[in-house]
């Protein structure tokens, strides 16, 4: 048993661990970075799109040689039925201008990245070490025990991940809820890279990302995303794990990417592309009421850890509040650490540091958005209805043609949809 | 070209990843709970299949392929399934992530 102690013991190398270790190293602080897969990066999983806007200043130097993918200046929303689609592609100057607002990433080189930008600034990183338990004596979280061994440390740092396992041994968090989670899963499929670039109509270094919604989780909870890269996209799928369990038709998530790749708006942008990987991860979706406890004695919860991942209608976000937890949660240690208080009351100054910026401020903004998105219409109905009126329109048949109007009447009772648009209105003004 | 993602199943897809060898699986069903109906969760929910129903309407969980990504943990729950992480330095190892 080794009785050394640290001043700060970071569980889990990604970003919010990866950020808290690079911030105390800057301010010359001693931290050890535990990290259980070969390298930072190993466990870890986007689906592909980072904001850098809101977090750029905290890591100036992190940028510039960053490992990012392509800079995103085309947004696109496909909704889909089970035999039509709308495509809609946004451009605007506004996220087409430097500095870009957001790129697309592949996290594990991201993070092989950011680690090693730590440890030039003086972080200890350990790779291939797994933390079992926390360490807690008399209710209060002493170091970790890793592979049997006891590691002392003032604070313990957890980022080890969306499931929340440390955080509920210290009973800052509760048991996980399907509920309140979704899974995501991707394929990495290559492409020649003049290829790719003509067929979302890219210019160089330049990407677009691409939201689908409907038919393809088969009007459960979720959506389809893509996200170009240099030479691949990332193609996937999200999907509520209780809509997945319980819901009909009942059908084998990895069945369903099958379909999706195989949709022939799909099917023609992946084609003549090889898969590389293929990669899950678990997605928080509960919003602001399924935060974790933040800290306690000798403790704080950072990343998706602490539920930091935001389903804000039509943009998901965690990477951003990753780091900005880390940062902040590195904030809170540098500042008790003059004083040697590292108790709850002490480390307290992180959830105010998180409040006074945008972390808190849009999770509490967006508090009501689960409950707007559970729900089924959103998924089934307006694709559905979308589909069936352009399909309507756009077809020419064999005989006369209707007027618009007459044909779009046929499909939609307007009383209901009258009666469906204003009640639905209700939840989505909370988008 | 174009056939070969038309056509990878989803053993030839996790044969893509890069795995390390775990000297014991990470996740086991908890003894007497190999009938639990939880474990169709498993079924549904895993992004890899690991989860199958055999001949004698028994669950089985596979262990090759596993992406630790714990959704079988959330579905089936804690009462069904034990589950860890893999130690250090096994399991899978991802490139691009």
């Amino acid at each position: 048993m080794s009785e050394e102690k640290f001043e700060t013991i970071v569980v889990g190398g990604g970003l919010a661990g990866l950020a808290a270790a690079y911030t105390l190293a800057a301010a010359g602080k001693e931290v050890l970075l535990l990290e259980k897969g070969d390298y930072c990066g190993a466990k870890n999983v986007t689906g592909g799109r980072m904001y850098v806007a809101p977090i750029r200043d905290y890591f100036p130097d992190l940028w510039a040689k960053a490992p990012f993918e392509r800079a995103i200046v085309q947004e696109e929303l496909c909704l889909m039925s089970a035999t039509d689609s709308l495509l809609v592609r946004y451009n605007g100057e506004a996220i087409a201008t430097e500095p870009y607002q957001s790129y697309s990433i592949c996290l594990a080189k991201f993070d092989k990245y950011f680690a090693k930008q730590a440890e030039k600034k003086g972080a200890m990183i350990v790779t291939k070490k797994k933390v079992d338990t926390l360490l807690i004596e008399n209710g209060k979280v002493a170091g970790v025990v890793a592979g049997g061994e006891v590691l002392r440390s003032n604070v313990v740092i957890c980022g080890d991940g969306v499931l929340s396992i440390l955080p509920q041994q210290a009973r800052l968090q509760k048991p996980l809820s399907p509920k309140h989670f979704a899974v995501g899963i991707k394929e990495i499929i290559e492409l020649d890279q003049q290829v790719l670039e003509d067929r979302f109509n890219l210019s160089s270094e330049l990407g677009a990302a691409r939201l689908y919604l409907g038919d393809i989780t088969e009007g459960k909870f979720g959506g389809g995303f893509l996200y170009t890269n240099k030479d691949s996209v990332s193609l996937g799928l999200v999907v509520g794990i209780e809509a997945l369990m319980s819901e009909t038709p009942k059908t084998e998530l990895p069945e369903m990417l099958d379909r999706f790749k195989r949709r022939p708006e799909v099917a023609s942008l992946i084609a003549g592309g090889q898969t590389a990987e293929y990669s899950a991860h678990v997605i928080g979706e509960g919003g602001y009421k399924q935060l974790s406890k933040l800290y306690a004695d000798g403790v704080l919860v950072t990343g998706d850890s602490a539920g930091f991942m935001l389903n804000a209608g039509i943009t998901v976000r965690g990477m951003e509040y990753a780091m900005y937890s880390g940062y902040a949660a590195a904030q809170a240690v540098i500042a008790v650490s003059e004083r040697g208080d590292y108790s709850a009351q002490a480390l307290s100054i992180y959830e105010k540091l998180l409040e006074e910026s945008f972390v808190l401020k849009d999770f509490r903004e967006f508090k009501d958005v689960p409950e707007a998105m559970d729900h089924k219409r959103l998924f089934t109905y307006y694709p559905q209805l979308v589909g069936g009126v352009l399909s309507s329109l756009y077809q020419m048949p064999n005989g006369p043609k209707e007027r618009a109007i007459p044909t779009v009447r046929k499909l939609v009772n307007f009383k209901v949809i009258k009666d469906i648009l204003f009640k639905d209105a209700g939840k989505v003004i909370k988008l | 070209m174009s056939e070969i993602n038309e056509t990878l199943n989803l053993k030839a897809k996790l044969g893509l990843n890069v795995f390390k060898e775990n000297e014991h699986f990470h996740i086991t069903i908890n003894p007497g709970m190999e009938n639990d109906a939880r474990l169709l969760n498993g079924v549904l929910t895993c992004p890899a299949g690991l989860y199958s129903v055999n001949s004698e309407g028994k669950y089985e969980l596979s262990q090759d392929g596993c992406l630790e990504c714990g959704t079988c943990k959330i579905a089936c729950g804690d009462e069904v399934l034990s589950w860890q992480y893999p130690e250090g330095a096994s399991g899978v190892q991802y490139r691009f992530g």
